[in-house]
């Protein structure tokens, strides 16, 4: 069962975008596209694993040991609080979008100009 | 886009997309199987270096803090870009009765338990020095300035949890988290100066690097942990307090 | 791969699939909330303490508090629209 993990970041990435292209709110929109987010940091970290490796805390235990590949933890952690942001950006959007065209279904946003 | 065309496009790209993924995934290793190069080598070397027992940290303040440099920057950004979007507009104005604190106040959140204020101030300064603790052992164990910094934005939130808004505002007022904000992704920027001026060499550490296990290891990443922490406090409390205000205390010009 | 990563996993995809099925945003904000801690639970299974620290942080206290607040808004704003409309 080596592939289990890539499948399932496959299986989120294509249900997350299901529930973008289908959504009739666009906060709704928004959390689907956490969940899109989230599948990636599963293949960055499944990528680093190593069969019984340790974690990269060398606090205790003897640096020969076995250890999991720090490199994309790193990438992952400043990942997941960047994303936070960018995700209350788009929400921001959403908000004044309301203001301007009183719903938030995504039909029926039109050009800013109308 | 209406729903029915968007409909259409995903029934015809997305079997494609999930047939290029699988295919893609289906080349890589099994999971387990660690073929990197940089890893091996991160791991032997990284203790006697840089003196620091948390490889994670190590990484992201000092071998390879210049990403961490493009992160802070995206941060900020970002929350600029929150602050500008949900600035208040010409036809906006601060709900009067709100400053009162009537009972009727949107801000005051009535159905707070009284289990809940209770506990909600001590909360509040037990998650700051929790947060503190953790942006400052960053090197050591498991921590550092991303995660610390969230947990320190959490203490002026508990005291909004209690049902108190206008206090928490009191906590954390506007002046001072947008200048936390400023001085983390400042002082990180520093950090690298320092660098190039006593080590000529941007970002590189250039303090006595100390002994493993001890607060003061590993030597300028301690410092750029508490930069990291203080910006990512501040973007987090500035986001929070403008999706706050705008939801609580705001409303159109001329409405009852 | 050991049990615990088995299980991590399972509980990762079961929860994913869950926050896009559900119809309200509301009671999204809550699943997702749910599906942060699956994700922690699986970091820690795969040996990555820090990231784990991260998530759990953010999927329960940083983006729910903005989704919520957001939401609030929406409806406040929707809530005073029917109003004035009523009043005309």
């Amino acid at each position: 069962m080596g592939f289990l993990p890539y499948a399932i970041a496959a299986w989120l990435f294509v249900v997350g975008l299901w529930g973008i292209v289908v959504s009739r709110n666009l906060v709704r929109t928004v959390l689907c596209l956490t969940v899109v987010q989230s599948s990636t940091y599963l293949v960055l970290v499944g990528v680093g694993y190593r069969a019984g490796g340790k974690a990269p805390i060398v606090a205790d235990i003897p640096v020969v040991e076995r250890l999991v590949d720090p490199t994309v933890q790193v990438l992952v952690l400043t990942d997941i609080v960047i994303e936070a942001t960018v995700t209350a950006l788009l929400l921001a959007l959403v908000v004044q979008a309301h203001k301007r065209f009183g719903s938030i279904d995504p039909a029926d946003l039109r050009a800013i100009s109308d | 886009m209406t729903r029915r065309a968007r409909l259409m496009l995903f029934a015809f790209a997305g079997p494609g997309l999930a047939a290029v993924l699988v295919i893609g995934f289906a080349g890589l290793p099994s999971f387990g199987d660690y073929h990197g190069v940089y890893g091996h080598v991160v791991t032997g070397i990284e203790l006697a270096e840089r003196h620091a027992t948390d490889i994670v940290t190590a990484l992201n303040f000092d071998i390879r803090a210049f990403d961490t440099l493009g992160e802070e920057i995206i941060l900020f950004a970002s929350v600029t870009g929150v602050a500008l979007l949900l600035r208040p507009l010409r036809e906006e104005e601060e709900d009067e009765d709100s400053e009162d604190g009537g009972q009727e106040a949107p801000h005051v959140f009535g159905g707070a338990s009284d289990a809940l204020r209770t506990i909600s101030a001590p909360l509040a300064a037990f998650l700051v020095a929790l947060g503190a603790y953790v942006v400052v052992h960053g090197t050591i164990t498991p921590g550092g300035g991303f995660q610390g910094g969230v947990v320190l934005a959490a203490g002026p939130l508990a005291v909004f949890v209690g049902g108190r808004y206008l206090a928490s505002r009191r906590l954390a007022p506007d002046w001072a988290v947008e200048a936390m904000d400023a001085a983390g992704a400042a002082g990180y920027v520093l950090m690298g100066i320092g660098g190039l001026v006593f080590a000529s060499i941007f970002l590189k550490n250039f303090l006595p690097l100390g002994s493993p296990g001890h607060l003061l290891s590993g030597g300028f990443m301690p410092l750029n942990s508490i930069a990291v922490g203080l910006e990512v406090t501040g973007a987090f409390l500035l986001v929070w307090t403008e999706f706050l205000d705008q939801a609580l205390v705001m409303r159109e010009k001329g409405g009852s | 791969m050991t049990v615990v990563q088995w299980v991590a996993m399972i509980a990762v995809a079961l929860a994913g699939t869950a926050v896009v099925f559900v119809a309200d945003p509301l009671r999204q904000t809550l699943v997702l909330g749910i599906y942060g801690l699956s994700l922690t639970f699986m970091f820690f299974a795969l040996q990555a303490p820090d990231v784990a620290l991260s998530e759990i942080v953010v999927g329960s206290v940083g983006v729910p508090v903005i989704v919520l607040a957001a939401l609030r808004k929406i409806r406040s704003a929707d809530a005073r629209r029917e109003d004035r409309e009523e009043s005309e």
